[in-house]
């Protein structure tokens, strides 16, 4: 140690994130921190080769950038995207609408239930993409609820899968941010003010929440239009399936695709990064791969 | 007496739609395939006389080479990439964490990270083609350095899921070396540790619970991953997600029972490393607070 006794860096502890392990022999700290500069530009560099790969092999298509205006002229390219991108916001809508009135009422008045309901939003992760639509097409083929026999069935199918998917993100990302408020003297005090339920819920708790749901819904976003495996089994005409159309079948247009894709993943990010500033929420990404 | 009672059913109704919910479209499904995992499927009704009857000839099935072969390659898959990325995860978090880098390279990594970590599936497979295929841009390279790389190999499908599995540990594994307090490291070197003795004695001690907990997570998101091994090898892969894909359909000799097994063994597989991934979790938190 260079300095004053056990105590001397104490204040500098408090931000431990600042600037890395505390000076033992801070003299060749250039030198020390080499190896981790190498880590660091490893990662950068298998972060980036992929993407700069698959961008080198659009810029192939001869005039340049053609590969990316074929995509952007096909009617196929928006019409799945636009497909995929509305799933994806029914997907929201619906796991909001599940999991704020559940997450509240757990917290607020069945505590005893909360290790069920934890269980039951991380059940997605036991039940990979693969196994959940294998289970679905065969409960909802035939049987009395033959729900995969129709276009309509088969998108409520879709909405349902993927809202599976999104129950551990947005039921954490909403108990996190209800942990954050008093739910119970918001109740109270909105019940004495001569609230019902449904206000509570939607004028209370919901913009209470909103931050949580926001970072939780670009999550699901991300998710969801991208989506290959349980899109494709339910044979729905989405973004997913598209992409995987075409790699099949055209050279160079593809990777214009999956660089479009790549950036609408980095922008639901984004998002959620603008979002996270604003809230304590942390979420534990996985995504369907 | 009387009100205490409503109220007590009334409060059980406020988890209902989301209990139904799950049991509709999450717990039935899986139940479908697990009941179905025990009855006899093979051929059709008219040609077995057996079909339909209980039996647990289905799971004596997965001891065929082919199916062996396939949850041998599965987790050997998931093992290496969890190992291989979990480890260099953490030392690119502990990088930029606490290894000396600037500290405003942090907030670009952890969202780069949460962009690789969700770019998964389709794109993901397009984009490793694009760089590492037949005619992809890095190929040239690769050759000319005397190596060879099959895009349809295991080591490339290895090295396709690390692109999700490295960022993928750098945003779990990020809120435990937050939480190694400077204190710890200056009580240990005041008291004479070297930085090995403090890795061995106080850090790694204190990240264990962490690391393997992450390593297994990280070994379940490879296990389920599909909609990659599909795209990236064109189907040709033996892994167990790409078995159940062909039974799925219908590529395979008709016997759907096998198929209910297969996707049992996943979800067993899937649901242990689960349940140890949340008691490791549990375990950290003593002091990761």
């Amino acid at each position: 140690m260079t300095g004053p006794g056990p105590f001397g860096r104490h204040p500098d502890a408090i931000d431990s994130v600042a600037d890395g392990p505390p000076a033992v022999e801070t003299r060749p700290s250039r030198l020390r921190s080499l190896p981790w500069w190498i880590v660091f530009i490893i990662g950068i560099l298998y972060f980036f080769l992929p993407l700069l790969g698959t961008f080198a092999f659009s810029l192939r298509a001869q005039p340049l950038f053609s590969a990316y205006a074929i995509v952007t002229d096909d009617p196929q390219f928006f019409a799945t995207l636009i497909y995929s991108f509305v799933v994806g916001i029914l997907t929201i809508i619906v796991s909001t609408v599940l999991i704020v009135p559940t997450a509240y009422w757990v917290r607020l008045r069945l505590p005893r239930l909360r290790p069920y309901v934890e269980f039951i939003t991380l059940l997605p992760f036991v039940v990979p993409p693969i196994i959940l639509v294998f289970g679905l097409l065969r409960t909802y083929g035939s049987g009395p609820l033959p729900l995969a026999g129709s276009d309509f069935g088969s998108n409520i199918l879709l909405v349902a899968a993927y809202t599976v998917l999104s129950l551990p993100y947005m039921y954490r990302a909403v108990d996190t941010g209800l942990r954050a408020i008093d739910i119970r003297s918001l109740t109270e005090a909105s019940q004495s003010l001569g609230a019902g339920w449904p206000t509570i819920l939607w004028r209370v708790i919901f913009p209470n929440v909103r931050t949580s749901i926001l970072s939780g819904a670009f999550l699901t976003l991300a998710i969801v239009v991208g989506e290959y495996t349980i899109a494709t089994f339910l044979a729905r005409p989405a973004f997913g399936p598209y992409i995987s159309l075409i790699g099949g079948n055209l050279a160079y247009e593809p990777a214009a695709v999956s660089l479009i894709s790549f950036g609408l993943t980095w922008i639901a990010m984004g998002f959620i990064s603008i979002v996270g500033r604003r809230s304590r929420t942390r979420l534990q990404l996985t995504g369907a791969h | 007496m009387a009100r205490s009672e409503r109220r007590f059913t009334f409060a059980w109704a406020g988890v209902v739609p989301f209990v139904a919910f799950a049991l509709l479209f999450l717990v039935l499904p899986t139940f479908y395939l697990f009941t179905n995992s025990f009855k006899n499927l093979q051929g059709s009704p008219e040609a077995n006389s057996a079909y339909g009857q209980l039996t647990v000839n289905n799971y004596a099935h997965l001891a065929t080479p082919n199916i062996i072969d396939a949850y041998g390659a599965s987790i050997e898959i998931s093992l290496v990439t969890a190992i291989g990325g979990g480890l260099f995860g953490f030392l690119l978090a502990y990088a930029v964490i606490a290894g000396g880098l600037p500290r405003f390279l942090r907030s670009p990594l952890m969202t780069f990270s949460g962009v690789a970590s969700n770019f998964a599936g389709v794109p993901l497979a397009l984009a490793f083609t694009f760089t590492l295929g037949a005619s992809g841009i890095l190929t040239p390279f690769i050759k000319g350095a005397g190596l060879s790389l099959n895009i349809y190999s295991k080591t490339s499908l290895e090295l396709a899921y690390l692109y999700f599995q490295f960022p993928l540990m750098v945003l779990i594994i990020a809120p435990a070396i937050d939480g190694l307090k400077k204190d710890w490291r200056e009580a240990a070197e005041n008291m004479g540790a070297t930085t090995s003795q403090y890795w061995r004695y106080v850090a790694l001690p204190i990240l264990t619970p962490s690391l393997l907990g992450s390593v297994i997570l990280l070994f379940g998101n490879a296990f389920g991953a599909q909609a990659t091994a599909f795209e990236l090898s064109g189907g040709t892969i033996n892994i167990v997600t790409i078995q159940i894909t062909r039974q799925l359909r219908g590529d395979v000799a008709n016997d759907e029972g096998v198929g209910y097994a297969m996707a049992m063994g996943m979800v067993v597989i899937m649901a242990l490393s689960i349940a140890a991934y949340s008691f490791l979790q549990r375990r950290s938190e003593r002091w990761l607070r």
